[in-house]
């Protein structure tokens, strides 16, 4: 394999900001990921591709303390996640994938709850939600309850939810699904402005594109188990990120056949 | 094409069947109860060959008008109940319009009511069967009526089918339905002593509706009988015409739908309004407590439940009005308090995946329990009390309150101590998030029942000490006991509460995780 051995060329710094080790789950005869570990430099802008049904929402899942791993352990900042669970989840902000919202709230009183349920002072959240939906341009839309919101705004609306508390690290299971490209960019620019003030970011995605754009680390995942870690430019070694996700997935082998599609 | 809608309907509800056998359980004991119903009315039908004409004739109309009416009416409340053929669905193939109409018109008479409808309609031929030509009327209108009735439905839910898919209306027709189906039982026998009051009326009630699009079909073959040609030619016009109206506004309205999707519109509301979130402390129980009692207030799942608390008192007052003496009222306050204290054992579970928030944010299993507990206490406390207190006032036996409020805090209390515990631990099947409170999504039925039955056995233990001295002070007479109750129901109900909450708080915070696997089983 040409890719770069996992967890050594990410050359993490002194502490990094997860550090994840042999992550193993099973669902009942199925390995859903299957021992993985992963170094996530503090102040990264980590970006895990993978297929659908690769693992990523399981791992991180399990990297976030919402889903307990079979074996292995999650190191947030120096706190072990399944150890210490309320420190680690401090330093966290989670933006889960496919699971519901508490969406008979307004988008005002989803990302108030969410600031008062970590203990936030009241004077802090208050200002930090107007200024959160105004980025996430939902200032219009404050009052509306989420259930009524499209899929685009609940996904922005979620993503404020995890912000709100100023954390460490920000994990983000696929934030740009539905959401429109005026407000990804938006989006983008809040992230680039938290990474380089510091702060960490993982998003998964199977948006190659995005991915190779926005990410200075890449992590490529397939059939529970890492391809390929490291940064963008050492992991696609000169191809473009689509190509050497394909190469080392190991997919397009089926394009004969439907030669019927074309006797219209 | 028809036949392929056929096939398609057929294949569906077995398909459905097969998924669960509880499906086919509830399918088999409703079509029991279906066929029983069926097999009363057919026998009155056929009973009623031998009666007088007149009598016949407003019996059959007064109960097609009744049957044409309720097709129209049941779809608008339970739209989403039979969505199988749903026309949307068949936006993409390229049917052609009458064969689609007909298809669908055929495919919404399989089915239980469709079934149901269609034979008791075709009994009404035995009951005219006095002669060819009557039988022959009755049969062509007990076809046009069942027609009508399956058009009219088809009419309305197209119609209503752009409203039905707003939230806020499936909201509000969920709870409307709620009313009706409490308090059935008053509403029966008050329609029946309303009716047995006006007997005259009826006859003079029926011959005005049998001119009606509601009545006529079902008035040919009595016109017939009676010797009426003149009205029954008049009246078969007016059932055609009728079905040929409603058979065309549903092409129209059928046309129009499957270009323009439903489209659940929604108004844009700034912010700034914060409601309960403001109004509460600042801590995480504080938030938990304002989201519960938000969701109490707009989720039809938690509010169907506030619904019928304030009808209790009108059954059991209607009760009492009818045996003359008030004894149920004693029961009213503890079995609110029960309610209201055992509905939140599965709060977790109407969570769903949004608990995933709890999880995330790594909120401590206390407050979160404690915020639960005290949104269902705000408004549980002054209901139990009030009732307690009126149904006190209303008997005059004032010397049972403190009793009564003994047993009832101590049911409240101790109830809402075991809920805590329950939802930390065990998940039962609910409707989801946005799913109308009358639907049972398949699921773990054993578990809900398991989880259901021995969590009322544990307050039904919990409470003993109240309810013993509740029997003793009703066998002595001692109103002592009444007052020891008083302040053993308080004292062992805080007690539990504060057990509970803090004995679940510390199950949600070893096992949030796999409380949250749980519920995303079920979604």
């Amino acid at each position: 394999m040409t890719a770069p051995i996992p967890g050594q060329a990410s050359n993490p710094g002194p502490i990094a900001a997860l550090s994840i080790r042999g992550l193993a789950k099973r669902f009942g005869g199925k390995i859903a990921v299957d021992g993985i570990s992963l170094e996530v430099p503090a102040g990264s802008f980590f970006g895990i591709v993978g297929p659908n049904g690769a693992g990523k929402t399981t791992t991180l899942s399990m990297a976030t303390g919402l889903l307990r791993p079979d074996f292995g352990t999650a190191v947030v900042h120096g706190v072990d996640v399944w150890q210490h669970p309320l420190e680690a989840k401090r330093l966290m902000g989670i933006l889960p994938d496919g699971v519901r919202l508490f969406d008979r709230l307004t988008g005002e009183q989803l990302i108030t709850y969410a600031g008062l349920l970590r203990g936030m002072d009241k004077a802090v959240v208050a200002a930090r939600v107007g200024e959160l939906l105004a980025a996430m341009d939902l200032a219009q839309d404050a009052g509306t309850l989420v259930v009524d919101y499209s899929a685009g705004m609940t996904k922005k609306i979620a993503l404020a939810s995890a912000m709100i508390h100023a954390p460490r690290v920000l994990v983000l299971d696929e934030p740009f699904e539905a959401v429109d490209p005026v407000s990804a960019a938006n989006i983008r620019s809040i992230l680039d402005r938290y990474v380089a003030s510091g702060g960490t970011v993982i998003v998964s995605s199977h948006v190659m594109d995005l991915v190779q754009r926005m990410c200075d680390h890449v992590a490529v995942v397939a059939r529970g188990r890492l391809l390929a870690a490291g940064t963008v430019d050492a992991v696609r070694a000169g191809a473009s990120l689509e190509d050497r996700f394909v190469q080392l997935v190991g997919g397009h082998s089926h394009t004969e056949g439907l030669e019927w599609l074309r006797t219209f | 094409m028809v036949a392929h809608l056929l096939r398609l309907k057929l294949t569906l509800l077995r398909n459905g069947l097969r998924r669960s056998p509880w499906q086919l359980l509830g399918m088999a004991i409703a079509g029991l109860y279906a066929l029983g119903v069926v097999a009363a009315l057919v026998i009155g039908l056929v009973l009623l060959r031998n009666a007088g004409t007149g009598t016949a004739h407003t019996a059959v109309v007064l109960g097609g008008s009744a049957a044409v009416l309720g097709w129209g009416l049941i779809p608008v409340v339970a739209s989403a109940t039979d969505m199988t053929l749903d026309p949307a669905r068949f936006t993409t193939f390229a049917i052609p319009m009458k064969q689609l109409l007909a298809g669908l018109a055929v495919g919404g008479l399989i089915g239980i009511p469709g079934l149901a409808t269609a034979l008791v309609a075709l009994a009404t031929v035995a009951t005219w069967s006095r002669g060819v030509l009557p039988a022959l009327a009755a049969l062509v209108g007990a076809c046009l009526g069942v027609m009508t009735c399956v058009v009219l439905a088809k009419v309305v839910t197209t119609a209503t089918a752009s409203l039905a898919a707003s939230r806020r209306f499936k909201d509000i027709s969920a709870l409307a339905f709620m009313v009706p189906l409490v308090l059935l039982g008053p509403i029966v026998a008050g329609v029946a002593r309303g009716v047995s009051a006006s007997t005259g009326f009826l006859p003079d009630f029926a011959m005005a509706l049998s001119w009606t699009p509601l009545g006529a079909p079902w008035a040919l073959g009595g016109d017939v009988a009676a010797g009426r040609p003149g009205a029954a030619a008049v009246k078969l016009l007016v059932a055609l015409a009728v079905l040929a109206g409603l058979a065309w506004c549903w092409k129209l309205l059928l046309e129009r739908a499957l270009v323009t999707p439903p489209y659940a519109g929604a108004v844009k509301r700034k912010g700034g309004r914060l409601g309960l979130l403001g109004v509460v402390p600042p801590t995480p129980a504080g938030a938990v407590m304002a989201r519960s009692l938000t969701y109490w207030l707009r989720d039809p799942r938690y509010s169907g439940s506030l619904v019928v608390i304030p009808l209790l008192p009108v059954i059991m007052l209607f009760q009492g009005a009818q045996t003359g003496h008030y004894g149920g009222l004693a029961f009213l306050a503890p079995i609110s308090a029960f309610i209201l204290a055992w509905s939140i054992s599965a709060d977790v579970s109407y969570d769903n995946t949004a608990f995933a928030l709890h999880v995330a944010t790594g909120v401590r299993g206390v407050a979160d329990r404690l915020g639960r507990s005290l949104a269902c206490l705000v408004f549980a406390l002054p209901v139990v009390l009030v009732f307690a207190v009126g149904a006190a006032a209303l008997t005059r036996d004032w010397v049972a309150l403190p009793g009564q409020l003994g047993l009832s805090l101590g049911i409240l209390f101790s109830g809402l101590g075991l809920s805590s515990v329950v939802s930390a631990r065990y998940t039962v099947t609910v409707p989801l998030p946005g799913d109308s409170p009358f639907k049972k999504p398949p699921g773990n039925v054993g578990q809900t029942l398991a989880v259901q039955f021995v969590g009322m056995l544990v307050l039904l233990v919990l409470v003993l000490p109240e309810a013993a001295l509740l029997v003793a002070h009703a066998v002595t007479g001692n109103a002592m006991f009444g007052w020891i109750n008083l302040v053993v129901g308080v004292i062992l109900g805080l007690v539990f509460f504060v057990a509970g909450v803090r004995l679940g708080g510390r199950w949600l915070d070893v096992r949030g995780p796999e409380l949250l696997a749980q519920v995303s089983v079920n979604r």
